[in-house]
């Protein structure tokens, strides 16, 4: 689960880590008293006016300013609040900006790069950091590949002081007071709070000689979120796509992609499959649907409401492979999903497993328009030359 | 021969008493595997039946009445890990865990426990494994298989039923199909699962099936170059999926550049192995490689 730079500074300041100080609103009524108690509590002129969204880039995209001045905060903050911000992350379609961030302004010396995730080849944390702070670290990835330092902390009794030394001698940050213990807070945030990510772009020196967390982002592990009330309660349902969200609701795992061949599956590899099968035969998937492994009239119908809300989708692929659930059950599950609907897209359907057969049968001889295939092959070709 | 399972491998059940152990132990058992025993927590006592299998509180108290080679895994996430954890300590040999949504970190513990251990963790999840006319451990649908010559592993469950299916209409059939699972941290590795194929007689051929995340597969093509004498079909999933979406499986996301599905089907294909095109295309390749 994904959380805004403001919860996650939250969540890093109950560790002790120093961050850049500030209050987030959603309402432009409070923008001049909010910039005016970040003035006054963090005793500055100068403030920073942060889009809060769910993606990276914000500030060449327009969502992060500098305010020298109140009046400067002030348009800044109306103009970013309710604005729709296009970064490279979020797509051509933008974000709208429910939230901002006001801060205060520092006086940067140097500025760093920080994570902490999970190396699955080493089964183990790994610090990367860099002295190339501030700017996007995938081109410093590429461009600069030796200014990027991985220091692993695997289940050995030292490791976590051996690492946190070696990141410390590698950013030459030795100078600065309790920046060990800093870094060993940050772990310990990482480990307690269940995070796949813990990433501070940048952490800066300052010329107060402080070491401060100017931004955070922090990946939680949706799977440990059971004992974690007060991060899960961070969830932004308008972060997400309202269809995604909604096919969560009926259980369903679904991912809203830009073609017009609805894809419904069983399985996530088989679903993936299908979509790569779909864009073999010439076409585009519309989506990625996981039904799960109980593919039941009331999931199959759930499938093709969300399918369906997606206006694009000119026919729809089912390919369920019916394991422990038999086909004919599924086949008439279909049936009966596409008479209530009242469908007016190509269905195309391929099941495979027990009762395959018995299930093909059912679908030619019922009186409605299907389309029924038996391999993926054929079912996805199918799919895709019946809207050309 | 197979590998890891066959007709005597006696499983013990943990989760027994939950619905989806008690139904997926009675498959089992009609399938044929030597299902002796289940384990809740709690639930066991003298009289304590289900499917007329004994009900323990723990492994250990199953084990003073039992010889049990396997252990299979279906209790709620939270609980799954500390399940493992009492195999391994308990020394079971081989242990399958079905569980979906075990949080990472407790995996991680999991893993570092294992690496440790005498035991041999599959999933978690994942369907489990089947040795085709003779046992099966899991979920896997028993009547799509028959006994043949080639060797299953995936990291998917459906993916993993589609080709025991499709290289059984081929005429070959399968030895022992494995669903590593789907996961970031799981417990054996397709490099694992490969050195037993590479040890089985009747093993002839190899699929395996991999998915966008992580390097698992990479790592796999080059042990497969360095090592193993058997033909090789692989195919990967996700060819279509965007960076930065998790599809479906915790594991199946894109972070990095050799994590896509077109970067490792070039890997695969520069180590020597068969890459089908499509889904599609899986039993017919191993058809053409080993028929």
């Amino acid at each position: 689960m994904k959380i805004h730079e403001y919860q996650a500074k939250e969540i890093l300041k109950k560790y002790n880590i120093p961050i850049q100080e500030g209050y987030a609103i959603e309402n432009s009524a409070d923008i001049d008293s909010t910039i005016k108690k970040v003035q006054a509590d963090f005793n500055c002129e100068a403030v920073i006016v942060k889009a809060q969204i769910h993606a990276g880039g914000r500030g060449k995209g327009g969502g992060v300013k500098y305010c020298p001045t109140f009046e400067d905060a002030q348009g800044a903050a109306n103009t970013i609040l309710g604005m729709n911000l296009i970064t490279h992350q979020t797509g051509p379609e933008g974000k709208m900006v429910n939230k901002i961030l006001i801060t205060e302004a520092l006086d940067i010396e140097k500025e760093y790069y920080f994570a902490i995730t999970f190396d699955r080849s080493k089964n183990s944390d790994v610090f990367i950091v860099s002295s190339e702070g501030g700017v996007d670290i995938e081109e410093v990835a590429e461009n600069n590949p030796d200014q990027i330092i991985k220091a692993w902390i695997d289940d050995s009794p030292n490791a976590l002081e051996s690492a946190v030394k070696e990141i410390i001698t590698s950013l030459s940050l030795e100078e600065f007071e309790n920046v060990e213990q800093m870094f060993k807070d940050l772990y310990k945030c990482y480990l307690e709070s269940d995070c796949s990510l813990l990433e501070i772009n940048p952490l800066v020196s300052t010329t107060s000689n402080e070491i401060i967390a100017l931004d955070a982002k922090v990946d939680i592990d949706s799977n440990s979120l059971f004992r974690h009330p007060e991060i899960a309660a961070y969830h932004d349902k308008s972060e997400e796509d309202p269809l995604e969200l909604k096919a969560a609701e009926y259980g369903l795992n679904y991912i809203k992609l830009d073609g017009n061949v609805g894809c419904m599956v069983n399985g996530a590899g088989l679903a993936m499959a299908t979509m790569d099968i779909v864009k073999h035969c010439g076409g585009e998937p519309a989506n990625f649907l996981d039904v799960g492994g109980a593919a039941n009239v009331e999931t199959i119908k759930n499938g093709f409401k969300i399918i369906l809300s997606d206006k694009n989708v000119k026919s729809i692929l089912i390919n369920i492979f019916g394991g422990i659930v038999r086909c004919d059950r599924v086949a008439n599950g279909v049936i009966q999903a596409v008479k209530e609907l009242d469908l007016d897209v190509v269905v195309v359907v391929r099941l495979q497993g027990t009762n395959a057969k018995l299930a093909k049968k059912i679908l030619d001889e019922s009186d409605i328009e299907l389309i029924s295939a038996e391999t993926i092959n054929e079912a996805a070709t199918k799919a895709v030359e019946m809207i050309k | 021969m197979s590998i890891l399972l066959n007709k005597n491998t006696n499983i013990l059940v943990q989760g027994i008493t939950g619905s989806e152990g008690s139904f997926h132990a009675e498959q089992m058992m009609e399938y044929g595997s030597k299902v002796v025993c289940g384990v809740t927590p709690g639930k066991g006592g003298h009289t304590a039946t289900i499917k007329k299998l004994p009900v323990f509180n723990s492994i250990d108290e199953a084990k003073k009445e039992f010889q049990i080679d396997a252990t299979v895994i279906f209790v709620p996430p939270r609980f799954a890990a500390k399940a493992i954890i009492e195999a391994i300590e308990a020394r079971v040999e081989l242990i399958v865990c079905i569980s979906e949504g075990i949080p990472a970190r407790d995996m991680v513990t999991v893993k570092n426990m294992l690496d440790k251990s005498s035991s041999t963790l599959i999933g978690p999840n994942c369907p489990g494994l089947i040795t085709a006319e003779e046992s099966k451990i899991g979920i896997t649908p028993g009547f799509i298989c028959k006994k043949g010559s080639v060797g299953i592993l995936s990291r998917s469950g459906t993916l993993t039923y589609e080709a025991i299916d499709q290289v059984v209409n081929v005429g070959l059939g399968i030895t022992t199909a494995v669903g590593i699972g789907g996961d970031p941290v799981i417990g054996s590795s397709m490099i694992d699962i490969l050195k037993h194929f590479q040890n089985d007689d009747d093993t002839k051929g190899i699929v395996m099936i991999g998915e966008i995340g992580g390097n698992m597969e990479n790592d796999a093509a080059r042990w497969v170059k360095e090592n193993l004498s058997k033909p090789v079909v692989s195919f990967i999933a996700g060819q279509t999926a965007p960076k930065g979406k998790r599809m479906g499986h915790a594991g199946a996301i894109i972070s990095e550049g050799s994590e896509t599905a077109e970067a490792k089907i070039k890997i695969l294909k520069e180590c020597g192995i068969s890459v089908a095109n499509t889904v599609s295309e899986i039993g017919v390749t191993m058809k053409t490689l080993i028929g």
